[in-house]
């Protein structure tokens, strides 16, 4: 496999909501072509590393590097560009309700592209059949299930072909097999289409089966405790809070008497 | 029907207090409360150890868990062991359970010690704050309509089609009815004047001068400020509650252009329109009262009416119905944006919406009115 190349690297940051730091010293790399894992306790901050990462909220220090660019260092505009090469799945899908799913997906077409009507039908038609929802075409976000809009989100995450795809907490409120799914979904996408995707869960058996990277936040400790494959975090961590949250809650004396 | 709940004390060691509890121990029964037990407790200063005997308990729930909840804090705080020993199986489980993640100390509860003046003092600065934030909506906004005569602003034609819609043609019976009314009401008011003075006939002027310059402006102004403010406060809010806004930013497509442009436009256009329906109207409510009431013929008030009512006039009521179209949506828009993330604050940014745009129909009619007394038109 040939050295991977750093997509998106983080470097000291600090996130705060005014005087309430939430984490500090945050510094890791995603590769290209990686499915990077933001894991880690509720309220620990994972949704608004999300939200610094894809622009909408400034950190309240350190620094964001897509490629060589500083994202929050450049201004309005350049952030502008380099988003647009995104997509983001949010947690509810965030579908835009007055529109029906066609024409959620339509809408960064029309904007950023001079696709023809005829094309761009065909272009929403593909993407759909991505997600295994060929035919929903002509319906409003309300009229189906929560699973469906998920999936009608990445459809939309998709619509510009991104190199990057951030999704928030994909498999929340899913039942197993519709969990299962989407994370087969989010494997495939990577594997043909070389998309690099940033998954914030704290799902396991997405952690497992999807990561091949990912970084820990610790909320008590108030800041990034591991880096790295989480399987192969799990094998070797000594850190007793992220061995319990990988395991379900085991703690780290249980595998000393295990091992020896 | 079971015994209501009781609770026996007695001192078998002089370390020891024992705690027989009986009959029904459940929420909303007459328990017998923690303090008893505290209590005596104080008053025992030798005393250690805290027992239960719980064999004629019959049946208990939430009731008697709150009960040892309290006494384990004050046992805690005391330095006296609490024995499970005597509790009901599930009970220890749960007390054991409640027990389990320590009560969070550092949570962010300070602000309730805040004194009066630092209240004062806050309140003030996000005074100021919201009005810098005013400022800076109003100049997106002014934007986005610059933006617009380019021809370069991003938004659904078919959004500004239903907007209209819902802005123009179905306000049309509310405004008839409020503005028909309201003519009425001011014919009313000015025949009994004017008929002491045998001068029926102004009626016309009255009603005529006051519904086109000012009043039809005015009323169909707050409806709309109620109508449709609030609607395109709530719409937005939800927006933002559901991220269907941050999923706009981060296509970097903008919510000013998206959203609030075409609302803004809508009301913009419509406005005036509904305000030159509501004169109509107002009208032919003072001509009612006129016709049935004063025995004033239909003609004859029609000829006052056009002679009475200038140009300027028309001018005016025109003027502030756009300036009111543009206030009411730039409420409902500003509010739905800085709407927070929850069920409540969408209806909080409705209301504020439809009071900042009442408030804003208020003070611009008295701007306006000063400005045409300055320029006597």
């Amino acid at each position: 496999m040939a050295e991977p190349e750093a997509h998106i690297t983080v470097s000291e940051l600090t996130m705060a909501y005014g005087d309430f730091v939430l984490m500090r010293d945050l510094t890791f790399i995603i590769n290209r072509g990686d499915i990077f894992i933001v894991m880690g306790g509720s309220g620990c901050g994972k949704s608004t590393l999300m939200s610094i990462l894809t622009g909408l909220k400034a950190p309240a220090q350190g620094k964001v590097l897509y490629g060589e660019v500083d994202f929050w260092g450049a201004d309005l505009r350049t952030r502008d560009r380099i988003i647009r090469h995104a997509g983001v799945m949010y947690q509810s899908g965030a579908l835009w309700s007055s529109m029906t799913l066609a024409e959620n997906i339509a809408l960064p077409l029309e904007t950023y592209t001079d696709l023809q009507p005829e094309q761009i039908r065909e272009v929403v038609k593909l993407k759909l059949a991505l997600v295994g929802m060929a035919g929903f075409e002509e319906f409003y976000p309300a009229e189906i299930s929560g699973g469906m809009q998920k999936r009608a989100g990445i459809a939309r995450a998709m619509a510009l072909d991104p190199e990057i795809l951030f999704f928030d907490e994909p498999s929340a409120g899913l039942d197993p097999v519709s969990a299962r799914r989407l994370d087969d979904l989010i494997l495939e996408l990577r594997d043909s289409l070389g998309t690099t995707m940033v998954v914030v869960t704290h799902e396991l058996a997405s952690i497992f089966a999807i990561g091949n990277n990912s970084v820990f936040l610790d909320v008590s400790k108030r800041t990034m405790t591991a880096t790295g494959n989480p399987n192969r975090l799990l094998a070797e961590t000594r850190d007793p809070n992220l061995y319990t949250f990988l395991t379900r809650g085991e703690t780290l004396t249980d595998r000393m008497g295990k091992d020896g | 029907m079971t015994p209501r709940g009781e609770m026996l004390m007695e001192q078998p060691a002089a370390d020891t207090l024992k705690v027989t509890l009986s009959g029904d121990w459940k929420l909303g029964g007459d328990l017998p409360g923690a303090d008893g037990v505290q209590q005596m407790l104080a008053s025992r200063a030798g005393v250690r150890n805290l027992i239960f005997d719980t064999r004629q308990l019959a049946s208990w729930d939430t009731g008697l868990l709150t009960f040892l909840m309290n006494l384990q804090t004050f046992c805690n705080r005391q330095n006296i062991r609490l024995n499970r020993e005597g509790l009901p199986e599930g009970a220890k489980k749960l007390l054991a359970l409640a027990a389990a993640v320590p009560e969070k100390k550092d949570a962010r509860q300070a602000e309730e010690g805040v004194s009066f003046l630092a209240h004062v003092g806050n309140e003030t600065v996000s005074f100021f704050q919201s009005f810098g934030d005013l400022l800076e909506f109003i100049g997106e906004a002014v934007v986005a309509v610059l933006r617009l005569f380019h021809g370069k602003a991003q938004y659904r034609r078919t959004d500004l089609g239903l907007i209209i819609q819902s802005a123009g043609v179905q306000a049309l019976p509310i405004v008839s009815l409020i503005c028909f009314l309201v003519g009425l009401i001011l014919a009313f008011i000015g025949a009994i004047q004017l008929k002491l003075f045998g001068a029926q006939i102004y009626v016309a002027d009255l009603v005529g001068i006051a519904m086109v310059r000012l009043m039809a402006a005015i009323m169909t102004g707050i409806v709309m400020a109620g109508r449709t403010g609030g609607a395109f406060a709530a719409q937005l809010g939800t927006m933002q509650v559901n991220q269907e806004i941050d999923a706009l930013k981060t296509l970097g497509i903008s919510p000013m252009e998206f959203l609030v442009l075409p609302r803004i436009l809508a009301l913009a256009l419509m406005m005036p329109l509904l305000c030159l329906y509501a004169n109509l109207l107002g009208i032919l409510g003072g001509a009612s009262v006129a016709v049935l009431m004063l025995d004033i013929g239909f003609i004859q008030y029609y000829n006052e009416t056009v002679a009475a009512v200038g140009l300027w006039n028309l001018g005016i009521g025109l003027f502030s119905g756009l300036v009111f179209g543009v206030i009411v949506a730039l409420a409902g828009c500003m509010r739905g944006m800085q709407c927070g993330r929850s069920a409540s604050a969408v209806g909080d940014a409705a209301t504020s919406a439809v009071v900042t745009a009442i408030v804003g129909i208020i003070v611009s009619t008295a701007v306006i009115t000063v400005i045409c007394n300055f320029l006597g038109i």
